[in-house]
């Protein structure tokens, strides 16, 4: 059987993947993929120590099932954003945001 | 049958990163929502490996069958040409050092820990003990959280609607 560092290392690698793109990508919908990336390294996390500390093992599935109901939502609402902010301004570009702002 | 669990240990791993790092750098961006749609499955093929079929489950109904479908939407109702401008050259090296550096910091911390002398429990947790646990400690997150697609839901629809009285 595998052990849990594998896994953490896999969840690491995600995370860092999703940080590099979070930092380097100007487009929204870029950039809600690699937010996409992060959380699910996340719930990949929860899931690896639900199955490597016995107590937990119910408790952990079950925070993992409402975090992925959360970001399901999460992923609406930032979509329904990057659609509406593509029909009035014409672009997508975060840097160039600022109405909200001011 | 360890050798099997080692093989789709690997191969889902390859899958993984190889999709993740295609979301983030392909050209086209429809094959980046692909091949996100992609990641999420192979991180269900995951949570199967780890005895947890029923988040497996969950993760393929609600990712793989709505968010990955959203996304996708999405891609193909904006143009284009919104897409080609996509980075600053600067920020690119910035990002790799700071991925890179982040990575390499956590699996030394990783390596310093003894979670090594951690093995896997042998008790596997069926949908009763799930269900159970839902519905008797965290009937109260359940609600919280319809409540909060609720909401969800209707920011969505009236967004909708705002940008139509705009436009």
């Amino acid at each position: 059987m595998e052990s849990i560092i594998q896994y953490l290392v896999v969840s690491m690698a995600l995370f860092s993947i999703g940080v590099y793109g979070l930092i380097t990508k100007r487009t929204a919908i870029r950039m809600l993929f690699s937010l996409e990336i992060i959380s699910n390294s996340a719930v990949l996390n929860l899931i690896v120590f639900s199955r490597y500390i016995p107590d937990v093992s119910a408790t952990g599935q079950v925070i993992s099932i409402f975090f992925i109901a959360i970001l399901a939502a999460e992923a609406a609402v930032g979509l329904s954003i990057i659609l509406v902010s593509h029909r009035i301004r014409k672009d997508i570009d975060v840097l160039d945001m600022h109405e909200m702002s001011e | 049958m360890f050798i099997m669990a080692d093989i789709a240990f690997f191969a889902l791993t390859f899958i993984t990163i190889a999709t993740a790092i295609i979301s983030l750098e392909s050209k086209e961006i429809v094959y980046g929502a692909i091949s996100l749609a992609l990641f999420f499955l192979s991180l269900a093929g995951f949570y199967v490996l780890l005895d947890a079929p029923f988040v497996a489950m969950f993760q393929l109904i609600v990712y793989v069958g709505a968010v990955a479908v959203l996304i996708i939407f999405t891609v193909m109702l904006v143009k284009r040409e919104k897409w080609i401008k996509d980075e600053v050259i600067g920020l690119r090296y910035i990002g790799a050092i700071l991925g890179l550096t982040l990575g390499l910091t956590l699996g030394l911390i990783l390596i310093k820990t003894n979670f090594e002398s951690m093995i896997a429990s042998n008790s596997t947790v069926s949908i009763l003990d799930i269900g159970i646990k839902i519905m008797n400690d965290y009937w109260i997150v359940l609600e919280v959280l319809a409540l909060l697609l609720a909401v969800a839901l209707i920011g969505a629809i009236t967004m909708a609607k705002l940008d139509q009285e705009d436009s």
